[in-house]
């Protein structure tokens, strides 16, 4: 009763003489509430079976409160990993002319296109301790896979074409007569890099560090390879959903998936805050 | 004559040696963590030899996990084609209140871990799920079966399609449909012949990003799926299997279709960008 006086006001308010719009829209809601909204729901139903005390039992579990810190630490590190060498790459990309170049930029999107799965046992392969590059860090005492450090790097390839597609598309908008200026007033090639072009790709560079991050915290397939998966350092929280479902402690699991989307929805929303803070700086 | 071009006396470019050195992180941090994974993936599936690659494609469990990963894109992809154009029209074509909240929904499984993408349907279907014991009277099965491998992936890649066509829509507005209405035709034949052939490009490239997340992704589907070998595996998730058996070969050969799938996937979206990128939708590079 409800949704048809919701489609009549919404017709009201329509003035396009174009039709299909009560079709097109109920096709949209009806999937979008019983793929998305529906599942989602139960989530959010689902650890109030325990309660608020259960709740907050499960989640403040020392073995759920390693598991977030690693999540959250390592979507972090490769979050920042992402900005610096995302930043170089969208650089290389708009600014330098080398043979390959279109090739180049079409293969930073691989991360988004190969399977987790894929990208998970090839990583592992990669820095296990025979491995192609494993095999040079291992005498120097630097363990990758199977500790906390492969899961920064699974994370940072999940990660890759974030920040590089979002800052690409500021750096070829941006007009470098303003470099000249800067130049022409005696700035140093690096002090025009850091008062004129870095104010203006800022904010660019934190949604795609903040993309990255949200992309990183949930990942689950390449992570589990690479990681070894011991409880209390290197197991993820993803991963930690998938153990307890496995013992059918379906609200345990609900409730580490709860703190799991409340914590990303904080960070952000500081992130967002942040980003309309440059941007006032930098007065765009 | 001479220095009337202020580009000869002011340098708007770096230092040789910096910009030696940008490139050098830039591209070796590509080499490290594309092009050496990527490398990797074919050099262990070849480890034994092309027999041993071929002989670990054919095999029946192979077999039957590359025929579920088409089965479930042969559904999931068309469901989201028909919902991603539905949504695009009633989005871009027409004003209502709530629309900035409906593309919010619509963004939703984006921001979700795949892994709580699996959960919500466990929760919803499984034999202790809200509808579980329903089910179960009825005799029907949605977690660990095909069902619930075909949910998981339509919600993992429910955005893409709609994702690609509203900005596209929007940014061609309103004009032409409305022309052809006033001159008679009807709403389907206006989308027939007028929508779509605009919209063509754009929507080939949201469908080739949808079918790759839905035939390589894992974890969402690893949460419903049950592992029965030869019946609920899809591709990526008998990698997983074979990997942990320690049959690396047999792992790394049925990653390399899915590696293949990639690379042909970027080919075919690097081709529309470059031929009709004026076509697609400003925000298509983002992808």
């Amino acid at each position: 009763m409800t949704a048809s006086s919701g489609f009549s006001l919404f017709r009201r308010r329509n003035r396009s003489i174009i039709p299909g719009f009560g079709l097109t829209l109920g096709i949209t809601l009806t999937h979008l509430t019983l793929i998305v909204l529906i599942p989602l729901a139960a989530l959010m139903l689902r650890p109030w079976d325990i309660g608020l005390s259960g709740f907050i039992n499960q989640v403040t579990e020392p073995r759920v409160l390693a598991a977030l810190r690693l999540s959250f630490g390592a979507a972090f590190a490769a979050a920042a990993i992402n900005a610096v060498f995302g930043l170089a790459v969208a650089w290389v990309l708009v600014r330098y002319d080398f043979p390959g170049r279109r090739v180049v930029d079409a293969i930073v999107d691989l991360p988004f296109a190969l399977p987790t799965a894929v990208a998970g046992i090839a990583l592992t392969s990669l820095y296990a301790p025979n491995g192609w590059v494993g095999q040079y860090l291992d005498p120097l005492g630097i363990k990758v896979a199977y500790t906390p450090l492969g899961v920064v790097v699974a994370l940072t390839f999940i990660g890759l074409p974030f920040v590089v597609r979002t800052v690409q598309p500021v750096l070829e908008e941006l007009d470098t007569e303003l470099e000249e200026a800067a130049a022409c007033l005696g700035a140093s090639r690096f002090e025009t890099f850091v008062r004129v072009i870095f104010p203006v790709i800022f904010p660019a560079l934190l949604t795609g560090f903040a993309l990255a991050l949200a992309r990183a915290v949930g990942e689950y397939g390449s992570v589990i390879f690479i990681a070894g998966n011991m409880p209390m350092v290197s197991e993820i929280a993803p991963l930690l959903i998938v153990i307890k479902l496995e013992q059918f402690n379906y609200a345990g699991a609900a409730s580490v998936g709860i703190a799991m989307l409340i914590l990303s929805f904080a960070m952000l929303l500081v992130i967002n805050l942040l980003q309309r803070w440059s941007r006032r700086w930098a007065g765009v | 004559m001479s220095g009337h071009s202020p580009k000869s006396r002011v340098t708007v470019a770096e230092p040789v040696w910096v910009k030696a050195l940008i490139m050098l992180a830039a591209l070796g941090f590509l080499g490290f963590f594309i092009l050496l994974p990527l490398a990797a993936v074919f050099t262990e599936a070849l480890r034994r030899g092309l027999g041993a690659y071929l002989e670990a494609l054919v095999e029946p469990d192979a077999l039957a996990a590359i025929r579920l990963t088409l089965l479930v894109a042969v559904i999931a992809v068309p469901v989201n084609v028909v919902f991603g154009v539905a949504a695009a029209w009633a989005i871009a074509k027409h004003k209502f209140p709530g629309k900035s909240l409906l593309l919010t929904l619509i963004d939703l499984p984006f921001s979700v871990s795949p892994v709580i993408s699996g959960l919500v349907y466990v929760l919803l279907f499984g034999a202790h799920g809200l509808m579980g014991p329903f089910l179960r009277e009825h005799g029907v099965q949605i977690v660990f079966a095909v069902p619930g491998l075909v949910l998981a992936t339509m919600f993992i890649t429910f955005p893409f399609v709609a994702r690609e066509l509203i900005p596209l829509m929007q940014a061609q507005g309103v004009d032409e449909e409305e022309a052809a209405i006033t001159l008679g035709a009807s709403g389907w034949q206006t989308f027939r012949r007028v929508t779509l052939p605009n919209i063509r490009w754009g929507l080939l490239y949201g469908v080739l990003l949808c079918n790759a997340r839905a035939m390589g992704e894992f974890g969402a589907v690893s949460v419903v799926s049950g592992h029965i070998r030869g019946e609920t595996n899809t591709m990526p998730l008998h990698v997983e299997i074979l990997y942990n058996e320690y049959n690396f070969v047999a792992a790394f050969a049925v990653a390399s279709l899915l590696a293949i799938l990639a690379l042909v996937t970027l080919v075919a979206k690097s081709l529309l960008e470059w031929r009709h990128g004026a076509e697609l939708a400003a925000t298509a590079r983002r992808h």
